[in-house]
């Protein structure tokens, strides 16, 4: 539990965070609240030459309205989403999602950018955000460019941000009242999920996404266009694996997960009709 | 609770807060890796990646010259250090083979973690960047993985034994020859069962920390270590290390946690003291959580096949027991006696006639080495035939309760001889199980089963029971010389009253958890009449405590606090001489009550302990011949295991789409006789019960085909926490021991040796209506799926 050596610099802005990561390319990793980054670099797993600490940026952490959407800034610990006035009553699905992020600890220090940066498809908050249809912003040296969380999600642990850009805030839709159901099976509560659905349904359309069924969060589209072509929550949950390539791990095989993937979208969507 | 005990006493039996957890609690506590030790060397140790394979090369030059680094030595380079191989304490046969275990392998490595080569460095990180920094050539060879597999001997681990095989232990007793065979020719009903006991990882919540710290003349050493034995430590590793054991200081600071882990004599333990011997410093070194899984002793590791014979009654006639049990790569401090410890178990609570034929091999593995671990061989005994009791409870489809009740020793047969020559001193296991049916609703989760259990439910109910004996209170001395086993089962204490009337209790049991402190001080003071606040109690030192056994077995209270009674008991008869003396009478017309001796029928003739105490250190005016000071060591070598006993229950819903189980309720009714402390009861059973359900339905050290470990950090080996497990309901009955003063049983086993077979045998009752008879452990989701998959395919 030694990490490799490595050097750190604290970054006061988005700015100076950028400029940092520039100067040292490759090298360098941002530091938020460090529940993915730091286990990997203890196990030296990760071993980054430089950490830019970004967890100091007070300007990062906020909760706003943004009209048609909800932003929220990037460094925004999870447990500020999960009791925000704000996010249970716009969309109420994320901060329920929000939630269900580690123990209370992770999301005491957890903060939802760092979460949706590391991409991995096994956390809460990228199958929930792309459910959602969220937009991310990222900031890099030539200013901000707008990812919609559809197009983010590269491969395993991988991201659209390039290397020297920086997820700054997260755009969620606002959900207007559609109704939603958000399941994680695991063994443990404080474990990752071995599938979690996320999933909303309002009057003509629906969003469903899937935790931990491949190597991103994956959008269950035959899902919402089973439902929209007028299919019972059940004939479409059937469906709940066709977009997935789920793995075979220690606690589960890709049979069993597909198979899980059904019955837990069904049941997320028998909430979100209810 | 029901107290049918008739002592009088007001110290024991109250529910008292512990008073190590302030300490504890805050942070206070000093663990062996707190220990400043200025000019301390950290060692690391490179392990091996590979299950099995021949060291062809090691080159260390480049961790040699790296920042920080003072040292760097092969096994083979410190070959020299060593008198003898690590320790075996339990050589189970006489032709048992024990492959010579040292710490650093010098030739080949046996399993991954196997230690390969010892980096000194000023810091630990310089220490554990150095490792990076070593090139070590291997011949890969093929891994032995399974138990059963290696008894082919198609790849032998050991050359030179000649086998895979450790030993053969039996224990045939039958009433005429052939009896057994005869039981199951003739039987109503048989069963024949197989079951695996998963490897588990004992996960202490601190993992194992050592420092050796030389003095700079004479040659003494002082070994701190995070063990559960620094008595046993002591004498092991100066005969493994050939330093003249008094001049070897073992001590072990608070202690995070052990489960059996602790108990051993471990690599580091010995590399650290060579080290710092040879560099004439404090060598220290720590575990890392991962190294924890791979490089600490592993728990269970068995296959177990089991058939049991009945009348048409359903009357047992015969038990008949066949282990498999992985040893692991090398045999480490009482590895091979595991399974022995559950030897005598296998036919439970039930009253069986002399026909029981139990035989194990023990069979070495390219894996870790397995030793003790909560229950040691007991939970596996449990297990077996609680599992087998239901098994023919199904096949003569009657109640298993009903089953049990026909089987049950009664309580007019206690003390009961058993079939093996033990003599179980009490227990009434009838009322135990009926107390927990009654608080579990036996009969109406039934009536609820026939309801929710319909075809096609989602939600299928189970319930569960296990009724169970827990021989423990290791041991007594003459039968542990029967089981070839290296030691005594004796426990030591001293009980001494200083001057102004305070009180210091020493201990040779060496606690990590159980709240020793605070019921020690409570028996002292219910036998001395002190207040419990003005009682120490001194453990775990060898210089203040030099002699003792240590923890484990839930040994500490039946052996070591009914030591304490007995120096309490002798340091009462020589203040009573004294008193005698002082009020002028003779010392058998004195009595003591409250920490006063009166003559008896004049209580105003009277004089407190407190008075007694300074004459005694004053020695102005002592009966002629007696020395002074208040003082007395004991040693008790009880004459009989202790035998607690109870049963639990275990109320569950499986979800049938999914496999997920719901615990709705779990009861567990103990009898450990007289408890000292309710509340540390409560969290011994508490403890007890989540560890056993841990393995019933989380944990496993899953190994892949090539001697992997694939559970190495806590995201992959389950265990539970206080979110994932059910609340418990604790009750007792109390049965007290007549084999101690105290009237006192162990209980720190008995919760893991009555969860697992209480918790699947409630999974397998709620899947049996649609034809699971059988769930492996651990029982996660996918597996409970998996089998409700396969019956529907029959």
């Amino acid at each position: 539990m030694i990490p490799a050596a490595f050097d750190y610099k604290r970054a006061s802005s988005a700015a100076e965070a950028i400029s940092l990561v520039g100067q040292y390319g490759d090298e360098a990793k941002f530091l938020a609240g460090g529940h993915s980054l730091i286990p990997l670099m203890k196990l030296r797993l990760a071993q980054p030459a430089m950490l830019i600490d970004i967890g100091r940026i007070k300007d990062l952490s906020y909760i706003k309205d943004g009209g048609d959407f909800i932003a929220i800034g990037a460094l925004t610990r999870h447990m500020d989403v999960e009791k925000s006035a704000l996010v249970i009553k716009e969309v109420p699905l994320l901060a329920h999602a929000a939630g269900y992020v580690g123990d209370a600890q992770v999301r005491h220090r957890g903060t939802i950018g760092g979460s949706l940066a590391h991409a991995d498809s096994a956390s809460d908050l990228p199958a929930t955000t792309l459910a959602l249809g969220a937009t991310y912003v990222a900031q890099g040296p030539k200013g901000e460019r707008l990812i919609a969380a559809a197009d983010f999600y590269k491969g395993f642990l991988e991201s659209a941000l390039n290397p020297d850009e920086m997820l700054t805030e997260i755009r969620v839709p606002k959900m207007n009242g559609a109704k939603w159901g958000f399941e994680k099976f695991n063994r443990r509560a404080q474990d990752w999920a071995i599938v979690g659905v996320a999933a909303w349904r309002s009057k003509d359309a629906s969003g469903v996404a899937l935790v931990n069924m491949g190597s991103t969060p994956i959008l269950a589209t035959s899902v919402s266009d089973a439902l929209k072509s007028g299919a019972s929550v059940a004939d479409a949950a059937e469906k709940a694996a066709a977009e997935a390539e789920p793995q075979d791990d220690l606690n589960a095989s890709s049979e069993y997960r597909v198979h899980l993937a059904k019955v837990l979208v069904r049941r997320a969507l028998e909430k979100a009709t209810a | 609770m029901t107290m049918t005990d008739n002592r009088q006493n007001t110290v024991i039996g109250t529910r008292q807060l512990r008073r190590e957890d302030p300490a504890l609690l805050t942070g206070e506590a000093k663990f062996t890796n707190d220990l400043n030790l200025p000019g301390a060397l950290h060692l690391s140790i490179l392990r091996s990646p590979h299950a099995h394979a021949a060291i062809v090369s090691i080159d260390t030059a480049a961790a040699k010259a790296s920042p920080g680094v003072v040292a760097v030595y092969t096994g083979a380079e410190l070959q020299s250090q060593w008198a003898g191989p690590m320790p075996c304490a339990w050589p189970v046969t006489p032709d048992m083979k024990n492959p010579p275990h040292f710490p650093l392998a010098a030739s080949k490595v046996c399993y991954v973690g196997d230690g390969v080569v010892a980096v000194l460095a000023t810091s630990e990180s310089a220490s554990r960047d150095a490792l990076d920094l070593i090139e070590v050539e291997y011949k890969v060879l093929k891994a032995v993985v399974d138990v059963e597999e290696a008894l082919s001997d198609a790849n032998i681990i050991h050359e030179d034994l000649g086998t895979n095989k450790s030993y053969t232990w039996n224990l045939k007793i039958e009433a005429t020859e052939g009896c057994v065979e005869e039981a199951f020719q003739k039987a109503a009903f048989k069963v024949s069962e197989r079951y695996v006991q998963q490897r588990l990882l004992p996960m202490a919540m601190e993992p194992r920390a050592v420092a050796a710290v030389p003095q700079p003349f004479g040659g003494d050493i002082t070994l701190y270590s995070s063990t559960q034995i620094p008595h046993i430590l002591k004498v092991m590793a100066a005969l493994t290390l050939g330093i003249p054991e008094q001049q070897v200081r073992v001590i072990a600071p608070s202690v995070g946690g052990g489960f059996g882990s602790k108990l051993d004599v471990y690599a580091e333990e010995l590399l650290c003291m060579a080290l710092a011997r040879k560099h004439g410093l404090p060598v220290r070194w720590v575990e890392e959580r991962s190294e924890n899984s791979m490089a600490t002793i592993h728990g269970r590791g068995q296959v177990q096949y089991v058939e049991l014979a009945a009348d048409k009654s359903g009357k047992l006639t015969a038990v008949r027991v066949r282990i498999k049990a992985d040893m692991g790569a090398y045999l480490q401090l009482v590895t091979p006696g595991v399974p022995i410890l559950g030897a005598f178990l296998y036919a439970g609570v039930y009253d069986i006639p002399h026909a029981y034929d139990f035989s194990c091999d023990g069979i070495f593995t390219t894996l870790t080495p397995t030793d003790a671990y909560r229950g040691a061989g007991r939970p596996e005994a449990t297990y077996a035939i609680e599992s087998a009791m239901d098994a023919l409870a199904r096949q003569m489809k009657i109640d298993p309760f009903e089953l049990r009740k026909r089987n049950f020793i009664q309580k007019e047969q206690f003390p009961y001889t058993a079939f093996s020559g033990l003599t179980y001193d009490s227990g009434d296991h009838l009322q135990a199980a009926e107390k927990a049916a009654g608080l579990a609703d036996y009969v109406g989760i039934r009536a609820q089963q026939a309801k929710q259990n319909v075809p096609g439910a989602k939600k299928r109910l189970g319930i569960g029971m296990s009724s169970y004996f827990e021989m423990c209170g290791l041991a007594p001395s003459r039968v542990l010389a029967s089981l070839n086993y290296g030691a005594g089962g004796w426990e030591a204490a001293t009980v001494r009253i200083l001057p102004t009337c305070k009180v210091q209790v020493v201990t040779g049991t060496s606690p990590h958890g159980q709240g020793h402190e605070t019921s020690w001080a409570m028996i002292a003071s219910e036998k001395l009449g002190i207040p419990q606040e003005d009682i120490d109690v001194l453990h775990s030192d060898t210089a203040i405590s030099p002699l003792g056994l240590d923890t484990y077995g839930s040994r500490s209270l039946p052996v070591g606090g009914v030591a304490i009674a007995g120096a309490c008991d002798k340091v009462i008869d020589k203040a009573r001489l004294i008193a005698a003396h002082q009020l002028e009478c003779s010392a058998d017309d004195l009595e003591f009550a409250g920490g006063v001796f009166s003559v008896k029928g004049s209580p105003d003739r009277a004089v407190p302990m407190a008075a007694i105490a300074f004459a005694a250190f004053t020695a102005h005016n002592l009966p002629d011949g007696l020395e002074p000071n208040l003082e007395a060591q004991y040693t008790y070598d009880p004459p009989n295991f202790s035998w607690p006993f109870g049963t639990h229950m275990c109320v569950l819903e499986v979800d049938t789409e999914t496999g997920q189980i719901e615990i709705l309720k779990y009861v567990a009714v103990d009898d450990c006789g007289v408890q000292i402390n309710p509340l540390i009861v409560e969290g011994q059973v508490h403890g007890g019960v989540i560890q056993g359900l841990a393995q019933a339905l989380f944990e496993e050290a899953v190994y892949d085909t090539d001697g992997n470990l694939k559970t190495t950090t806590l995201a992959e080996y389950l265990v539970p926490a206080a979110s994932d497990v059910p609340s418990i309901t604790t009750a007792h009955t109390v049965t007290p021991s007549p084999t101690n003063q105290l009237g006192v049983k162990g209980i720190g086993e008995a919760g893991t040796i009555g969860a697992a077979s209480t918790v699947i045998n409630a999974v397998v009752d709620a899947l049996s209506g649609i034809g699971v008879t059988s769930m492996p452990m651990p029982a996660s989701p996918q597996t409970v799926w998996r089998a409700i998959q396969s019956a529907a395919k029959k």
